[in-house]
């Protein structure tokens, strides 16, 4: 059943798939992990927050991501964008922000709200008694943050956020409803160029299986070290 | 004057709920006090008011002549001075149990860590865990978890201990190593607020019982009055089903 396949066609187009697709897609990863996790720690502090006005507008913004599909939510940022620029900074034309732009603010902004969730659900993870035992020995609100809470609630969440960079890591092949060149945009032009269809999508399906197979493994034992006797 | 007084307490959680209703005790200097009754009768609550995690709404508690209620830049070097043991022992999971035991001394009474670790071992030694100051809380059976619970709260150099229900999350083989170490506290002069259920404890080394209802402190009397004739019907009847085998 393999023998008509064309594997030279997946040699011929490999610099292009890695130099030009890979290289996309792990930057887009990074940099909306990066930036997603600092926009997820202030929005999960302001949810855990005594503010109401503040926890309300975290528990907005969250329920309001995790509600969109994030094909949706790419296509709204890309057409919404130039107007919001041109709002802002009251320009006369709605403002040329490109797909690349546009698809970097939009996933950091949506995985925002998924890694805030995460670390909300870790910092509450740590039971109450464990803040009251550091309150009792005498420590304040801020060391008793530093010292018990977050060590443990970092315990607990680390192995959650790599695996939701994973996840993320596969989302961004979703790029291509803006013809953006990821790896999976490469290989489905190559594909289409070259007539070549079953032979990339496969390729490209092993790549992305054996990256995230891989990734999941480590995570697996890096949970097994890093977590706490009970 | 008395290591803690409690006066007109009350609080609610909610308009609905009153938790302590208008309770007034006092514990003097070196006395060990238990203080027990049914299941949500606020006993654990009663304890926590006095280092102020769970605030009250009414009345004044005051350790060592400083007021409690009020107090707030001044409470983390009061609770450091209260020592507190908790029925779950609390231990940070995270840390080994040597290091549980320098985590107060050095953040909050600002000891070195030689001066903390000499400290930390002196009491390992005393509740009888030396061998284990490497290991981290998982590691240990429940009794000896609490045991070290104890330890970590005798290392701030406390004026008085506050036992939540010290033993009541142990099993049954547990119970008395961690006793064992209250009597030779209370023995050494220790003031001691000790809520529980264990009779035995009371009867050994109590000065006087606090028996708590529905919130209300019913009876607060002296050990041998309190196990020989209750006043109140609520504490007989309590005694009869502790008591009966």
């Amino acid at each position: 059943m393999f023998s008509n396949f064309d594997y030279d066609v997946i040699w011929r187009s490999l610099p292009y798939l890695f130099q030009q697709g890979m290289v996309f897609t792990l930057t887009l990863t990074a940099i909306a992990t990066v930036f997603g996790l600092i926009l997820g720690t202030l929005i999960a502090m302001m949810r855990l927050s005594s503010s109401a006005v503040l926890s309300g507008f975290a528990v907005s913004y969250v329920n309001l991501m995790r509600s969109l599909p994030l094909v949706l939510v790419i296509f709204l940022f890309y057409f919404l964008m130039p107007y919001v620029g041109q709002w802002i900074i009251r320009a006369d034309q709605p403002v040329q922000v490109g797909a690349y732009a546009s698809t970097i603010v939009t996933f950091t902004l949506f995985e925002a709200a998924y890694f805030s969730e995460i670390m909300r659900a870790g910092i509450q993870s740590v039971p109450r008694g464990q803040v009251m035992a550091g309150y009792a020995i005498g420590l304040n609100y801020r060391e008793v943050m530093r010292h018990v809470v977050l060590p443990q609630a970092f315990r607990n969440m680390l192995p959650v956020i790599f695996t939701q960079t994973i996840v993320l890591f596969q989302d961004t092949s979703l790029v291509y409803v803006l013809s953006i060149t990821d790896f999976l945009g490469a290989a489905s032009k190559v594909a289409q160029r070259d007539g070549r269809l079953t032979e990339m999508y496969l390729f490209a399906a092993l790549v992305y299986f054996v990256i995230c197979f891989t990734a999941s493994f480590f995570v697996k034992r890096l949970q097994k070290r890093i977590s706490i006797i009970r | 004057m008395p290591m803690i007084t409690i006066e007109k307490v009350s609080k609610w959680y909610n308009p609905q709920f009153q938790v302590l209703k208008n309770c007034t005790t006092t514990v003097e200097k070196g006395e060990v006090v238990v203080v027990c009754g049914p299941s949500g009768s606020g006993k654990s609550t009663l304890i926590k008011t006095v280092n102020a995690l769970e605030p009250v709404q009414e009345g004044t508690i005051m350790v060592d002549g400083l007021n409690v209620t009020t107090m707030k830049k001044d409470l983390p070097k009061l609770r450091s001075r209260v020592g507190m043991v908790f029925q779950h022992f609390e231990l940070f999971p995270h840390l080994k149990i040597v290091e549980n035991l320098c985590l107060g001394q050095t953040i909050v009474l600002g000891r070195s860590e030689d001066a903390a670790q000499a400290k930390a071992m002196k009491m390992l030694e005393r509740v009888g865990l030396t061998a284990h100051a490497q290991k981290y809380p998982g590691q240990l059976s429940g009794g000896q978890q609490q045991r070290v619970a104890i330890a970590r709260a005798l290392v701030m150099d406390p004026i008085c201990m506050l036992f939540d229900e010290p033993t009541s999350a142990l099993d049954p083989e547990m119970i008395n190593e961690v006793l064992d170490v209250m009597v030779e506290l209370a023995k050494e002069g220790m003031t001691m607020m000790v809520v529980t259920h264990e009779m035995g404890f009371a009867k050994k080394v109590a000065n006087r019982v606090i028996f708590m209802d529905a919130g209300e402190i019913v009876e607060d009397a002296q050990k041998d009055d309190f196990f020989g004739h209750p006043r109140s019907d609520r504490a007989q009847h309590f005694l009869s089903k502790i008591l009966s085998h």
